[in-house]
């Protein structure tokens, strides 16, 4: 009923069956059937409650670190289903990178920003270079080249998020994971990492929420968009679901659900 | 209704009240700090006038050659050996300990556990870490044969060091915001990586803050080296003087005031004098320390 079959030809790299997140005994949202197609920029949005940041850092385990977090169902990745006990999660994270809601670079140089990554992946080859071309990539070059030394502190919000992306991409990553990117910078900083991610696109597939409705309009060629309903027995809890997963042009423009059309409209959320 | 000036009234029961507060708690904060004035400054004159070069390289004499008392380069080298062994042993058993309540436990029984234990280790008497340390080694001659040596005394000395080190280890990474730590994860980092190049080195300057703070209470603790390092007259040339008898500042005081001795006596004040200001200067240089690390958090 969800799945899109459209754009079959391209690989679904990764799919999240009968997926279940709960807190404790809270659960926080359920039965999620999702594909995501490699190369696609895959938007996820809802209200908030609905667990679309919650799914997100499923994708690569991040989790784990919450206390009490437990997921059932299957998210596969490259075949594998990463909650196996056998799989390692540090190696999940290594090929699928995230960036943060807040930017968090180290206080650590710029440089050193980028090369911590690359270094306790093995990278050998020319850091200098490496260091230049994830900038680069990341479009922040321009303002970082002259101060490389200088605190990843030293730059502005904007920057500094533009950094935590091109540490995410010196590693090489499958999947670049954003969970709210540009919540907290300003209208240019957030066209800018907009634009990064186009570029990135080329060589990545990108998952991003977004609160922004209008961004995942710009960004993404899939869209999810989520729903939370109170549970059945009434205790005013609220579960997350996934109402709705098309291309974005079709969720923006012919919505199938009566609760997408409202909230793309605006009526609640 | 009965409208009041909106001016000040002195008299006003409550405006009484409230100064009368005032001035009882600014008097009993006074009070306070008195002890700590009257110590330091009566230290200061009376061990100050003390001081001559000949203090910090002669050996002590012993009592009742009563003209000369020579001076206290044993039991200040001492006390430099003593805490340095302590801080060997307590600063990575203590940060490992504080790593692993801050970083790995869940809040589970047995991290439970361990800081109550801390806790209780910290209320420990100190003398009872030199009983604990006299009946384990010194009374058991474990050390190669040694009885009271410096080696027993630094051990007596990081027991009561440990509980600061862990406790300010556990703070101090606690301190470090968690999306540093998911940033590091975030990019396939190990949790052992995060911990040695982000955690650990944000939260440096704090954990250092408390373990100089662990040590200038260490330095001064006189009841456990009573039973384990014992006292000593003599320099301290070798590597093999670790596993004999060891003088110390806290322990030379205590002997030397209490002899009838005028000279003695006054070696006593010389020692009481350099132990306080060592660990004033200790103190401070923490605040120091301390202030640095706020600034740098602020960024």
């Amino acid at each position: 009923m969800i799945n899109n079959t459209k754009k079959s030809q391209k690989k679904n790299i990764l799919s999240l069956e009968d997926v279940s997140i709960s807190y404790g005994t809270f659960e926080a949202v359920k039965n999620v059937f999702l594909n995501f197609k490699a190369g696609d920029i895959t938007s996820l949005i809802g209200p908030s409650g609905c667990g679309k940041s919650t799914v997100l850092r499923a994708l690569n385990r991040m989790n784990d670190l919450i206390p009490n977090c437990s997921l059932k169902g299957t998210v596969l990745f490259d075949g594998t289903n990463i909650y196996d006990k056998r799989v390692d999660p540090v190696e999940v994270r290594r090929r699928i990178g995230m960036v943060f809601q807040q930017p968090n670079p180290f206080p650590k140089s710029i440089y050193e920003n980028i090369a911590f990554g690359a270094r306790i992946n093995g990278f050998t080859g020319d850091m200098d270079q490496l260091v230049e071309s994830s900038l680069r990539k990341a479009a922040v070059w321009s303002e970082c080249k002259d101060k490389l030394n200088d605190s990843g502190y030293s730059l502005s919000g904007g920057q500094q998020q533009r950094l935590c992306i091109a540490r995410t991409i010196a590693i090489e990553p499958e999947i670049i994971l954003m969970d709210e990117p540009c919540s907290a910078l300003d209208p240019i900083s957030t066209l800018k990492i907009e634009e990064t991610m186009h570029e990135l696109k080329k060589n990545y597939t990108i998952i991003i929420v977004t609160h922004n409705m209008q961004q995942a309009l710009r960004v993404s060629d899939m869209t999810a968009f989520f729903n939370a309903v109170e549970y059945e027995d009434g205790d005013g809890g609220k579960v997350g679901y996934l109402a709705e997963f098309n291309s974005t042009k079709k969720i923006f423009n012919s919505p199938k659900e009566k609760t997408t059309q409202e909230y793309i409209s605006g009526k609640f959320g | 209704m009965i409208m009041n000036s909106l001016y000040y009234q002195k008299k006003l029961s409550r405006n009484v009240g409230d100064k009368f507060f005032t001035s009882l708690s600014v008097f009993c904060a006074l009070i306070a700090i008195l002890p700590l004035i009257f110590v330091v400054t009566y230290i200061l004159i009376k061990g100050g006038a003390q001081i001559t070069p000949e203090l910090f390289t002669l050996e002590p004499n012993p009592p009742g050659d009563d003209l000369d008392a020579g001076g206290i380069n044993p039991a200040l080298i001492g006390t430099l050996v003593i805490t340095t062994i302590a801080s060997i042993i307590s600063i990575p058993v203590g940060v490992g300990g504080g790593i692993y309540l801050a970083e790995y436990s869940n809040g589970g029984p047995f991290s439970k556990f361990i800081r109550f234990g801390v806790n209780v280790l910290a209320g420990v008497p100190s003398i009872i870490a030199g009983v604990f340390i006299y009946a384990l080694i010194v009374s058991t001659k474990i050390l190669f044969g040694s009885m009271y040596s410096g080696l027993a005394g630094g051990m007596a000395l990081s027991i009561l060091m440990l509980p600061t080190v862990i406790k300010t280890t556990d703070e101090g990474l606690k301190l470090v915001p968690n999306e540093l730590r998911y940033a590091s994860l975030g990019i396939g980092a190990s949790m052992y990586t995060t911990i040695l190049k982000i955690t650990l080195p944000t939260a440096f300057r704090s954990i250092a803050t408390g373990v100089v703070l662990g040590i200038a209470r260490a330095a001064g603790e006189t009841a456990p080296l009573i039973f384990t390092a014992l006292f000593s007259y003599y320099y301290i040339v070798g590597f093999e003087d670790l596993f004999y008898e060891m003088g110390s500042l806290a322990v030379l005081i205590y002997n030397f005031a209490l002899e009838p001795y005028d000279a003695q006596n006054k070696l006593a004040w010389a020692a009481s004098f350099i132990l306080v200001i060592s660990i004033l200067t200790v103190n401070i240089f923490s605040r120091i320390l301390a202030a640095f690390t706020e600034k740098t958090k602020r960024v």
